[in-house]
């Protein structure tokens, strides 16, 4: 297992390079918390159900292949600032083919 | 004026069990929380979903795990604010604190335990003109259902697609004169045994499901008469009495902000060396409010907490009094309603 780079542009607009490891079952609202690239209390509020969208990303490459769950698609149905790039950050998982992966944190809810 | 020893913000899982630490200590304790119903998150979020780090519990459900805890705690009777917010705090002369409540309801204690978790889960309310008025004074929107009986005979919308949304289309069945369930898909997201059973009411005509749509707007004078939906985009008009939103609930760290503490990070800032104490004498924070160098946010490390703080707060309460741990196991618990738990005596018998 090696890391990757995930490139993540945060809610002020400044954009980080990261690297994540992918052997630690971890998703990308995880690894912003990790990096605290979103002020604590702002991001994975429900702790990564997909119960607040609180970890909303914008997907700004096609490196990731997955599509949204159904969880994630209700959530992201009541959500605000969706667009039709919108994903749930608790449900990305950080797997070796993400290596490359640009996302940008959408606003708060 | 309720009066106690220690006054607990938040009935989360670290709030219930902080009674239980305390009644130990024959310490009353009071507990305000914003929700309806005591367990926190636990209760709101997430009550059919397992939990498997509570220790000696391989996998226990949230709700579950709250009506334990509930149980474990009622000889030592605790008293409730639900429903409210704390708002303000005033420290007087002989240290003691007094606690206002959003609705005024107004708490005297020797010692505050913050126990907030992430903050005051306030709704998420429908972006549409008007609803800062139609929430106000019964005209029409609610955010809660406290009191279900408000809701006989009336006819009722209520908005959402998850457990909440389902469960009280559920349970208004039976008290609402009618009952429809808007959602912006055909698809909900809860469990199991609730989308069969809002199946079922839906196939038997209790419960009028409009889906894919949307409330857009509303109508009334004095309160709502109707709303409007719009449905496939068609725009259509519904009488009803009361629309309740459910659209989940954001945690704000709210008044609890303004007390004078120590915020990092959205949290409060505590002595972990010692007793969880904040920057102000006699006001502690425990749990997932808290921060200290290694935080983590753990159930278990909240009843740690929570523990250590109502040995903090005897001897505050207490100076100089002398008082040793003691063990249930061989101390039992008396409770302050007058029952004792024990373990049984074993038998000295001889065997031939």
């Amino acid at each position: 297992m090696t890391d990757i780079t995930i490139k993540i542009t945060d809610r002020n607009g400044v954009k980080h390079e990261v690297l994540a490891p992918t052997d630690m079952n971890m998703n990308v609202m995880e690894l912003i918390r990790s990096y605290e690239l979103a002020e604590e209390g702002t991001v994975g509020v429900c702790g990564g159900m997909a119960m607040c969208a609180s970890c909303q990303c914008y997907v700004l490459n096609d490196v990731l292949k997955t599509e949204r769950n159904d969880d994630e698609e209700a959530m992201l149905s009541e959500a605000y600032h969706v667009k039709d790039n919108s994903r749930l950050g608790c449900q990305i998982h950080l797997t070796e083919e993400l290596d490359g992966l640009e996302l940008e944190i959408a606003p708060e809810q | 004026m309720i009066e106690t020893d220690i006054l607990i913000i938040g009935a989360g899982p670290t709030g219930l069990f902080t009674v239980f630490e305390a009644g130990l200590l024959k310490l009353k304790c009071h507990i305000i929380d914003a929700l309806p119903q005591p367990g926190g998150q636990l209760a709101e979020l997430y009550p059919k979903k397992p939990i498997f780090d509570i220790p000696g519990y391989p996998e226990v459900l949230a709700g579950d795990l709250v009506t334990n805890l509930m149980e474990q705690i009622k000889q030592f009777q605790p008293g409730f604010t639900l429903g409210e917010t704390a708002e303000t705090i005033d420290k007087l002369e002989d240290g003691t604190f007094i606690v206002t409540t959003n609705n005024g309801t107004k708490h005297k204690a020797k010692a505050i335990a913050i126990a907030g978790g992430l903050g005051t889960f306030e709704p998420r309310k429908p972006l549409l003109k008007d609803v800062d008025f139609y929430e106000q004074n019964d005209r029409g929107i609610d955010y809660f259902i406290k009191d279900p009986e408000k809701y006989r005979n009336k006819n009722v919308v209520i908005a959402g697609g998850g457990d909440s949304a389902l469960d009280w289309s559920i349970f208004l069945t039976n008290v609402a004169s009618s009952v429809t369930l808007v959602h912006r898909r055909n698809e909900f997201r809860g469990a199991l045994d609730s989308v069969e059973k809002v199946q079922e009411l839906k196939d038997e005509g209790k419960i009028k499901m409009i889906t894919p749509a949307e409330v857009v707007g509303f109508c009334g004078a004095e309160r709502i008469e109707s709303i409007d939906i719009l449905m496939n985009g068609a725009r259509m008009n519904v009488e009803t009495d009361y629309f309740i939103p459910l659209f989940g609930l954001t945690p704000k760290l709210g008044a609890i902000a303004n007390w004078g503490l120590e915020i990092e990070k959205n949290a409060i800032k505590v002595n972990n060396a010692l007793d969880y104490q904040t920057n102000i004498d006699g006001i502690y924070a425990i749990g997932d409010v808290n921060t200290y160098p290694g935080k983590l946010k753990l159930i278990l490390c909240g009843f740690h907490e929570a523990t250590l703080m109502c040995q903090s707060v005897y001897n505050r309460i207490n100076p100089g009094k002398r008082y040793v741990l003691k063990y249930t196991t061989v101390s039992g618990v008396d409770g302050f309603d007058g029952t004792r738990k024990e373990a049984e005596k074993a038998v000295v018998k001889s065997i031939d």
